[in-house]
């Protein structure tokens, strides 16, 4: 019945394979001694030296690149190199306030733009439908980290009504710290998929089912809500998984803009200091995201379609 | 020549008869036009500090005040617009000729190279463009062709799947089939049939793919790794205007705004071709 | 109160469009009795799915009801509120489209669907979906309680139809419409289907409103027939009638495209030369004049009215009165 799940979950891990592979080589293939760049120019060469062998950078290429692998297989993504500690331990401690960013941005940003989607379909070419589309072309233009600027700005500073950095501590700080990167970052995808909702809806509304329960007298809410919209809303899905790379990159202006936790900060913390272990792991960790998210909604759209589970 | 040259002007007009697209036009017009004429048009040298005035508030004299060296913030947004476009131009053109190049070399060639390059594609795309961004600026250092470089690459996959999948299609469309039996060579299968029925939907995804680039280079420069200062951009504005949020508000207006009306300009433009080059590209996206 | 089912009289439907009203239907006048079995023949494009759709006031919204009524137990279902349409569809009157592949919502459990249709019943869910499963079960679908957990696209297209049948008849309508429930299907599978619908038929005493282009199948299921062209009726009466003594020179050709009888047909659709004229823009005189090989000069300048020539017998062609004349 997965099997074409499976095939796909395949398919991204060879992605995600060669995506590290190119990562990793790019890394060394960049001109300098990384040790001499992460220790600056003062370092004596004892400590260049033994920071290379610590690193394993003595090692030939290939054997550096399966020791990688091997270390990768087992969770470990090396060692940061000014605290000592896990770069996996690291990361994954950041991970779940970006996660809990972006899940939050994706909740509210979808829900309006399925309902926004669904009304302008159900009043095709009406005034509002017109405005909504209007309103949409614009939302879906403006990028996160300016929204987030701008958001900040009114929000934060001058009306004051939320907290402008950091992430909060217990649920409901943690929710009201939430609220304006998550906006900032759902504010273009409502438009996004209120747009899409809008023309799938449009589409299913006419198949002929539809037409099979209106003559049967089904009640015009529930044919639009529950027979015509499950199915308008099964291309958001994939949307989503595959915008899950797109949510990221916004995930990381969003944390910088409101001084948040997260990979975004990590990545940026680490590439001033020039912390390579943790550029790599977080690089590494996203991508992996953005490779299990495309097969969750591959999932889920098996899930929610049942065509999908048997076709392909 | 001639045949092309109405088919543009007929683009043009069906453009501009779409408000919204007239909108765009417009819009991108004024940004065009100031980044061409910027030279004249700053009141102020963009670098020019003046620290007796700075971070003054909009006035006569500085149309949106000052920043904390006492630049003109008005110069600098006018010249930004410059370096907003010096980027995204190449880098959307570079990325479309490789796409396009590639894309079709993935529709026309044999199955393996196909598979391959379309692997290569889905790996560009799997990085999470700014993650992919970040550690390039993190491997080679900031500067503007580093910013061409990460943004071109990051948008490749994109004019290559769209050039493939029309490539495919053509390639068993009965003009191509009937050029192929009179022995026409690959090249000139590729170049005289294939390339005129492609370009219009890339041109098309250009237009629509430069807000992307625009707000990556500011997004660059905001996190201070694109365009070295003191170069004025966007996004250097942005960086500025947030280290001083609580000082002076029009650092990130003057520097959020033009952004916004950039990336609105340009998707109302690219919305509307699409709309007159090409109604079925609607459903692709 | 006559045994009168449903009347369509002298119906006028346009479809407005940016190149003109397009005259859908023109004047249509028949009637369906109480429990029987009338025949609509025609190829596509004469107007069959517009009159359905106009039956059930599931219309586009650029049609337009001209002129005419259609009276289901009398009523006006034109002037009827949208609430009381609602009420009869499913229920008095229920239809089985076209395309068994399409007719299903292909998210939802066949179950789960035959629960929704039965939303008037009062009844619990357990009673409701065992009616589903005995309904299923009278249209020859094995094992039917486990089937209704199924998803449409697990059953093959003469399984999907048969549902589409069970449903139909769930709620033992007065009226079924079946807009030609056997074309998308094969021929072994058309003669199960026509069975059955027979079968259930006298089980349900329902009357059958069965659309068509195929004259094989309406010989062998209905009592009249209604013979449909570019949207106007060209000839009506008793199936026998009709069939052994054609009036109209289109279901002369009609029966001669046909192979006569439903076991060995051709899946292809009568072939008569020529196209059908645009309805947009309807040439004067007879409508069939271009494609007929009897059409006179009088036939290019005046429409012929559909008259009686029989008991139950009309026919709209001028070579009738010919005949009467001479």
């Amino acid at each position: 019945m997965l099997s074409f799940a499976t095939r796909r979950f395949g398919l991204s891990l060879l992605i995600l394979f060669v995506a590290v592979t190119v990562m990793f080589l790019m890394i060394r293939a960049v001109p300098g001694d990384p040790v001499q760049i992460m220790l600056g120019p003062r370092a004596t060469p004892e400590l260049q030296a033994q920071l290379t062998a610590a690193l394993g950078l003595d090692q030939p290429i290939w054997k550096q690149l399966l020791i990688f692998y091997g270390n990768l297989l087992q969770g470990d993504l090396g060692t940061d190199v000014f605290s000592g500690r896990s770069v996996t331990d690291i990361v994954f401690q950041q991970l779940p306030f970006t996660l809990e960013l972006i899940f939050a941005s994706i909740l509210w940003s979808a829900s309006l733009g399925i309902a926004l989607g669904a009304y302008a379909a159900a009043h095709p070419n009406t005034l509002i439908d017109r405005i909504a589309a209007a309103i949409s072309v614009s939302f879906v233009a403006a990028p996160a980290f300016v929204v987030a600027l701008l958001a900040l700005l009114v929000f934060a500073v001058h009306l004051q009504w939320f907290p402008a950095i950091g992430a909060g501590e217990g649920f409901w700080d943690r929710l009201d710290h939430l609220v304006l990167p998550a906006f900032a970052i759902g504010l273009s995808w409502v438009g996004y998929i209120a747009r899409l909702v809008r023309a799938s809806m449009l589409e299913v509304m006419g198949e002929s089912h539809v037409r099979t329960a209106r003559a049967f007298g089904i009640a015009e809410r529930r044919v639009v809500m529950v027979y015509a919209l499950r199915i308008a809303i099964l291309p958001v899905v994939t949307v989503i998984g595959v915008g899950m790379g797109f949510l990221l990159s916004s995930a990381v202006f969003a944390e910088i803009v409101f001084a948040r936790p997260g990979l975004g900060k990590l990545v940026i913390d680490s590439i001033t200091t020039r912390n390579y272990p943790i550029v790599m792991g977080s690089v590494l960790i996203s991508t992996a995201l953005f490779v299990v998210s495309t097969a969750l909604a591959d999932l889920i759209n098996a899930l929610l379609d049942p065509r999908a589970r048997t076709a392909h | 020549m001639e045949k092309s040259r109405s088919e543009l002007g007929q683009i043009i007009i069906g453009v501009a008869r779409d408000p919204l697209g007239l909108m765009g036009l417009i819009i991108v017009g004024v940004i065009v036009f100031c980044a061409i004429f910027a030279y004249w048009i700053v009141p102020y040298d963009p670098i020019a500090m003046d620290i007796k005035s700075r971070l003054q508030g909009p006035s006569a004299a500085h149309l949106l005040g000052t920043d904390q060296l006492g630049r003109d913030t008005f110069s600098r947004v006018i010249a930004g617009g410059q370096v907003a476009l010096k980027v995204a131009l190449p880098a959307v053109f570079g990325a479309m000729a490789i796409g396009l190049t590639l894309g079709m070399i993935a529709g026309y060639g044999p199955k393996w190279l196909d598979n391959l390059l379309m692997l290569f594609f889905d790996t560009i795309r799997s990085f999470p463009t700014v993650m992919f961004a970040l550690a390039v600026v993190a491997l080679i250092g900031p500067s503007l062709q580093t910013v061409v470089f990460v943004v071109m690459a990051t948008s490749i996959p994109t004019y290559g799947r769209v050039a493939r999948t029309q490539t495919l299609t053509l390639r068993n469309s009965e003009f191509i089939l009937a050029e192929r039996s009179m022995g026409a060579s690959m090249a000139r299968i590729l170049g005289v049939h294939m390339l005129p029925n492609i370009i219009g939907v890339l041109a098309v995804l250009a237009a629509m793919d430069i807000p992307t680039v625009i707000a990556l280079e500011a997004g660059l420069s905001f996190l201070g790794l694109g365009v070295k200062p003191p170069t004025p951009s966007w996004g250097a504005l942005l960086k500025d205007g947030y280290s001083l949020i609580r000082q002076t508000p029009w650092l990130v207006v003057g520097g959020g705004l033009p952004i916004i009306l950039a990336t609105l300009g340009f998707t109302f433009l690219g919305e509307s071709l699409r709309d007159v080059v090409d109604p079925k590209l609607r459903k692709q996206r | 109160m006559t045994d009168t089912l449903l009347e369509i009289d002298h119906l006028s439907v346009d479809y407005e469009t940016g190149r003109g009203d397009l005259k859908a239907l023109r004047d249509i006048t028949f009637d369906v009795n109480k429990g029987e079995i009338v025949g609509i023949v025609g190829e596509s494009g004469c107007g069959k799915s517009t009159l359905i759709s106009s039956i059930l006031r599931l219309t586009a919204p650029n049609t337009r009801f001209r002129e005419g009524e259609i009276r289901f137990k009398g009523q006006d279902l034109l002037q009827s509120s949208e609430r009381h349409m609602r009420e009869l569809r499913g229920a008095d009157i229920s239809i089985v489209f076209q395309d068994p592949m399409q007719t299903h919502n292909p998210v939802l459990t066949i179950g789960q669907q035959m629960l929704d249709i039965q939303h008037r019943s009062k009844q619990s869910k357990p009673d409701k979906l065992a009616h589903a499963a005995k309904m299923l079960g009278a249209v020859g679908i094995p094992d039917p309680e486990a089937r209704l957990k199924q998803y449409p696209h697990e059953f093959s297209g003469g399984m999907r139809q048969r549902i589409a049948i069970a449903m139909a008849l769930m709620s033992e309508p007065d009226l079924l419409i079946a807009d030609e429930p056997t074309t998308a299907l094969d021929a072994t599978l058309e003669v199960q289907i026509i069975e059955r619908l027979q079968e259930l038929q006298r089980e349900f005493h329902c009357a059958i409103l069965f659309i068509s282009h195929h004259l094989g199948v309406i010989a062998e299921l209905c009592e009249r027939v209604v013979v449909m062209y570019a949207g106007a009726v060209v000839e009506s009466g008793e199936v026998r009638e009709i069939f052994h003594n054609p009036k109209h020179p289109y279901t002369r050709r009609l029966i001669e495209c046909d192979p006569g009888h439903i076991k060995e047909r051709a899946r292809v659709l009568p072939t008569i030369p020529g196209e059908v004229p645009d309805l947009a823009n309807l040439p004067g005189g007879c409508i069939f004049r271009d494609r007929c090989d009897q059409a006179m000069a009088r036939c290019a300048t005046e429409v012929p009215p559909l008259d009686q020539l029989k008991e139950g017998h009309h026919a709209a062609c001028w070579l009738n009165h010919e005949e009467v004349t001479t």
